[in-house]
């Protein structure tokens, strides 16, 4: 920092400011809405940001089909009613519908895992992006490429559409446990960690030294109830993405608000209990063991 | 920016923690050596030498203040005199007029505020303050649009105003801790006891000094990056 840094020209989509958003989207509720109502319910409720989709998970699972990038309308009229933060979803490795929701200037791309994908060898360069992107991981390697990739926050895959917590969990679990295991290794075994579990080298290393990952964590998939956002919290996730969590419920405007304090509070037991009272009953859940191999969403993408 | 706001012992600086980027203001304030406690209910005050409002989104935040009841104890910690740094959303809600939309805000500084008002995130930038003192980062950032006469201003970008002082409220429109620059902290909350830093701006007679010492500051500060 010197004279010369002044009067030089502002710096756009550096990837400083592409993860000060998902700072400032930290100990918040992401949720998922599918039109301008939902959404105003959803920022009336607390949430830090929406996520604008055709089809919540749930629906997805149980329609079937291609799931594709929203209509622009749609995520139009969601910009225009709410003030937070509007993220999108576009297919994994469809970079015509990320540059698509760029030119709607949507404020996070999900290159998401939900939606069918298009691309199976190839994610998105996100690094040829204006706008952050957002990607699902199940573990460490998966977590750091997509951070090679350019992505400036990483989200569990979980398991969508589901209501159970159970995948969201072992995804936090494994990225944490691995994280550990990097900062007490042997700089030589650090290069032997990057070939067994195909992650960029200076990204391990990075992790190895300061014992985090570089860019925020958020939990995803399967949040249904304020204990499990509580959970994913207390388990080292930053914040939460709410799904088919919210509006497939019995009273969507008291759960999100519910899920919303859950999430500051998620320390304070006798306030989760308080805030987990009379919400109505919490969407339908699916165990893991009756969905099918291909009927599991975090399998999508590498 | 003359004139000491607080000097930090024991007692630790508080970050009100309800929603936001309130990591990397405690990650700042303990470079600088202070001890942090994030504020999330009444009691969370109770001791505090300074407190930071972060950057997120303005109306989350309201709407917990509210359900926590938090209005009038943050109203009369900020009243009584204790060192404040708000940025972002924590400048919209200390200013006195908010616009775009309009919502409620303390009124702690005697200036108006419109949300958003750089634009969406594609148009969230990095730059250096007219001073060529601060790094700055504005993510989705309030403009200032109105300064009231006791209004100090603090930093300016291209002319606009973007860091301004009344009495114990610094309020920022950028984020300094993204920046990890840690400049106004140290202005606002001091080193704590026992740092080997020398030159604060705050013992100053005058700005020119000041902005000289800073200077030096931000040299050493960027030696050691």
């Amino acid at each position: 920092m010197n004279e010369s840094n002044v009067g030089q020209a502002d710096a756009k989509s550096t990837f400083k400011v592409k993860v000060g958003l998902a700072e400032m989207l930290k100990g918040g509720v992401i949720m998922d809405v599918i039109n301008a109502e939902q959404a105003r319910i959803a920022e009336d409720a607390g949430a830090s940001a929406v996520m604008a989709l055709e089809r919540v998970p749930a629906t997805i699972r149980k329609e079937g089909g291609v799931a594709r990038a929203s209509d622009p309308q749609m995520i139009q009229e969601i910009q225009a009613t709410v003030n937070i933060p509007v993220m999108a979803k576009c297919r994994i490795g469809h970079f015509i519908e990320a540059r698509i929701l760029e030119a709607l200037e949507v404020d996070f791309i999900d290159e998401s895992e939900v939606l069918t994908p298009a691309d199976e060898d190839f994610h998105i360069d996100k690094l040829a992006f204006k706008t952050p992107f957002v990607c699902g991981a199940t573990d460490l390697g998966e977590a750091l490429r997509r951070i090679g990739e350019g992505a400036a926050m990483l989200r569990t895959k979980g398991e969508a559409g589901t209501g159970n917590i159970v995948e969201a969990v072992r995804h936090l679990r494994t990225v944490r446990t691995h994280i550990r295991k990097l900062t007490v290794l042997g700089h030589e075994e650090l290069m032997t960690e990057a070939k067994r579990i195909g992650a960029p080298y200076a990204l391990i290393e990075e992790v190895a030294r300061t014992g985090r990952l570089p860019v925020p964590n958020f939990a995803a998939g399967g949040i249904a109830t304020p204990a499990d956002a509580a959970l994913c919290m207390a388990l080292g996730a930053e914040a939460v993405f709410v799904g088919s969590g919210i509006f497939h419920s019995e009273n969507p405007a008291a759960r999100a608000r519910a899920v919303v304090l859950a999430t500051t509070h998620w320390e304070d037991s006798k306030r989760l209990a308080e805030i987990s009272k009379g919400l109505g009953s919490a969407m339908g859940g699916i165990e893991m063991s009756k969905l099918a191999e291909h009927e599991k969403l975090a399998k999508r993408g590498w | 920016m003359d004139g000491g706001l607080g000097r930090a012992g024991d007692a630790p600086v508080g970050v009100l923690a309800l929603q936001g980027g309130y990591e990397a203001h405690e990650k700042l304030l303990v470079d600088l050596g202070h001890t942090t406690r994030r504020v999330r209910t009444a009691a969370d005050l109770d001791g505090l030498a300074g407190l930071v409002f972060p950057g997120g989104e303005s109306s989350t935040m309201l709407k917990l203040i509210g359900w926590n009841s938090l209005w009038g104890p943050l109203d009369q910690f900020v009243r009584s005199g204790r060192p404040v740094l708000a940025t972002c959303a924590g400048l919209i809600l200390s200013a006195r007029g908010v616009s775009g939309p309009e919502q409620p805000s303390f009124g702690w500084l005697d200036i108006d505020v419109a949300r958003n008002a750089w634009g969406r995130q594609n148009e969230s930038f990095e730059a250096v303050d007219d001073a060529g003192l601060l790094k700055l980062v504005f993510i989705r950032a309030p403009r200032v649009r109105r300064v009231g006469p006791g209004v100090e201003v603090v930093a300016t970008l291209r002319g606009e105003v973007i860091a301004v002082r009344q009495g114990n409220v610094t309020g920022a429109s950028f984020h300094p801790e993204l920046a990890d620059d840690p400049t106004l902290h140290r202005r606002v909350f001091g080193p704590a006891e026992g740092l080997d830093w020398a030159g604060s701006p705050t013992d100053c007679a005058d700005r020119e000094t000041a902005v000289a010492n800073l200077q030096k500051d931000w040299q050493s500060h960027a030696a050691h990056d």
